[in-house]
């Protein structure tokens, strides 16, 4: 009798490695040597006694039978029914167990098994090496670049290739309040020419699609499916794309409307891959908002060391990441936030004065933070309600970006306003900048580079089901959020 | 009331488990305990054996060894008196090796019954100063070997 014993520690709370190893139909998303693999009969992965007939990527066909599993004890246990392989009488098992002295988990995996006489080596060595020790390394990796988004998303209905199919998307019949997100099964064309099909594991939620929600505009027409940002897995590519392969892990943001959907045909232009380090919660949080602060520090202005920059709503989605960023580049960054607790969040992410102004009352408090000084540059998302304030706190020969007006339009400017302080005021758009691919790739590499050093970070503090985007709606509406949320189909 | 904690040391589990083993080494391993004798003049691995010790602020523990299995890495243990206000107190560590490195995987579980009004003084007492100290202590020790 052969007996294997291997063992490694998960840098994830045992619940996160848990989710993925009670689904005993997951091994082939994270398992190198497992091509693909179904249950049979169509039993549900975690029913005792379920059978999984699975391909290995070297053609065998195994069948193996779930015998144990415990949810109290984190233990699966199953053996071999069918395998061209002669592991006879196999039985294995994978436990898990809480490392409390960092939240890590420790990982077991056991067997025994017997063999031909004289093959005792060479398939204890398979077996240990490439299917325990490769399992340990691949599982890590799958849970580090965001394996859980991809579980949920195979949990879905397999499609079929070249067909339309139907998906769970909100639709927007009319304008109105939260309550015109309504969630329906919509049909979902094959990609054509130049497109690829998406299976969405996250969706960004951004003020943007409140007001293309809330009253007529020119982006958003009913009936239609509102959101402009999401992750996800690239299921199939139309003619004519290759920047792209179905597999992939892609993120977007981008228009037209279209990204509150579980799946999606799309122009693949603007797709671009995620590197192994960016999960796809992440992703889809920080697409928008992230190339948003990389464009506005770094192309429609280059904020450079020793500037003053001041950030509106600094404890918002773009005001968190301005302040992180702006300060990594040596800026003095002032904030303006509605509340204490907001406050507080702006100064841990970099802000070095947050102005409490619910207001918009904060010009005098930046001259005095400036000593007379004013801002180099001010980021203004608010318009309307915050754009005298931000012209009277600007800098000699300083710069005003208004990049949205959360609101309402400003009054307009004149020339002589601009010539009080040789003032310039620009009006940038994010898609201006996106629209161009290779411009687009660089901001994202450059996005996803802060992200991965560390000196990002991208806090989603609140998660949806897709078809609780009202709620969703309300909250932001309501400025009850802080960083970024998320939808998940 | 159940405590857990658990650990990772940076050195094989034969090696950690010489050191836990010897069921009156605790004073040259856990920075908490003063000093330890078994009573009787017994061995100190036969099951049954009593360690009569005083911890560093100065408590007296008697603890009976119930179970030792060089197989499994792991020990079991009870309180017979002790400062702490615990009943029914039945311990257990356990060291289970991790392949991946060739590092060890440390377990210390207690179950024992107490006032409900003190479960968090305890939960605190015997999880982080005692449990969590005592692999911190371990983790140092292994690390400078």
């Amino acid at each position: 009798m052969v007996s294997i014993f291997r063992s490694t520690i998960i840098d994830q709370p045992i619940d996160a490695v848990w989710r993925v190893l009670r689904d005993f139909n997951s091994h082939y998303l994270w398992h190198p040597e497992v091509a693909e693999s179904e249950i049979e009969g169509g039993l549900p992965a975690d029913q005792t006694g379920c059978v999984r007939r699975f391909r290995l990527k070297d053609g065998d066909e195994l069948r193996e039978q779930l015998i144990t599993l415990s949810d109290r004890d984190y233990v699966s246990t199953y053996c071999i029914l069918d395998s061209p392989i002669p592991l006879l009488d196999y039985v294995a098992t994978v436990r898990l167990r809480p490392v409390t002295d960092g939240d890590r988990t420790f990982w077991e995996w056991r067997s025994t098994f017997r063999t031909p006489p004289g093959r005792e080596d060479e398939l204890a060595s398979k077996v240990a090496t490439n299917i325990y020790e490769g399992g340990f390394a691949a599982l890590a990796a799958f849970l580090a670049r965001g394996g859980q988004a991809r579980l949920r998303a195979a949990a879905a209905q397999p499609v079929a290739r070249g067909e339309a199919v139907e998906a769970e998307a909100i639709v927007v019949r009319d304008h109105g309040g939260p309550t015109v997100l309504v969630a329906e099964t919509v049909r979902v064309p094959p990609p054509g020419p130049g497109e690829a099909r998406l299976r969405q594991t996250a969706i960004g939620v951004n003020y943007l699609d409140v007001r293309l929600r809330a009253g007529p505009n020119g982006l958003l027409k009913p009936p239609a499916t509102p959101g402009v940002e999401a992750a996800g897995e690239v299921m199939e590519v139309g003619d004519g794309v290759s920047h792209i392969l179905p597999g992939d892990r892609v993120a977007y943001a981008c228009l037209p409307v279209g990204s509150y959907a579980a799946i999606r045909t799309m122009a693949a232009h603007h797709l671009v891959v995620l590197p192994p380090g960016i999960d796809d919660e992440t992703a889809a949080a920080a697409m928008l908002k992230g190339m948003t602060a990389e464009y506005l520090l770094h192309r429609t202005c280059r904020v450079q060391r020793g500037d003053v920059v001041l950030v509106h709503a600094a404890a918002g989605g773009v005001g968190l990441l301005l302040c992180q960023w702006a300060r990594h580049l040596g800026a003095t960054v002032i904030g303006t936030v509605g509340t204490p607790d907001k406050a507080r969040l702006a100064r841990d992410a970099g802000c070095d004065y947050p102005i409490v102004a619910p207001d918009h009352d904060f010009a005098a408090q930046v001259r005095e933070i400036t000593k007379g000084h004013g801002a180099d540059v001010v980021y203004d998302g608010i318009g309307k309600a915050s754009f005298a304030g931000s012209f009277e706190a600007l800098a000699m020969r300083g710069h005003l970006v208004l990049y949205g007006e959360a609101t309402g339009m400003p009054d307009p400017i004149s020339h002589a306003m601009l010539a009080e302080k040789s003032a310039t005021v620009s009006r940038p758009v994010l898609f201006h900048y996106t629209a161009a691919p290779d411009t687009l790739r660089d901001m994202a590499r450059n996005l996803f580079r802060m992200i991965e050093s560390g000196a990002l970070k991208v806090s989603i503090n609140q998660r949806f089901p897709l078809r609780e985007a009202p709620e969703a709606h309300r909250r932001l509406e309501g400025r009850l959020t802080t960083g970024s949320t998320i939808l998940l189909p | 009331m159940k405590v857990y904690v658990s650990s990772v040391v940076e050195a094989p589990a034969e090696r950690v488990w010489e050191r836990l083993r010897d069921f009156n080494a605790m004073p040259k391993w856990h920075p908490g305990i003063a000093d330890s004798r078994i009573e009787g003049n017994q061995p100190a691995d036969k099951i049954g054996c009593i360690r009569n010790f005083y911890t560093c602020d100065g408590g007296q523990i008697r603890e009976r060894l119930l179970a030792l299995s060089d197989y499994d890495f792991s020990f079991t243990y009870a309180i017979l008196e002790s400062p702490m206000g615990v009943t029914n107190y039945l311990a257990t560590i356990r060291l289970v090796p991790i392949t991946d490195g060739n590092r060890t995987f440390c377990e210390w579980t207690a179950e024992f019954d107490c006032d409900p009004a003190r479960e968090g003084e305890l939960r605190e007492l015997i999880g982080q100063k005692v449990f969590k100290g005592g692999f911190d202590a371990l983790k140092h020790q292994f690390a400078k070997a």
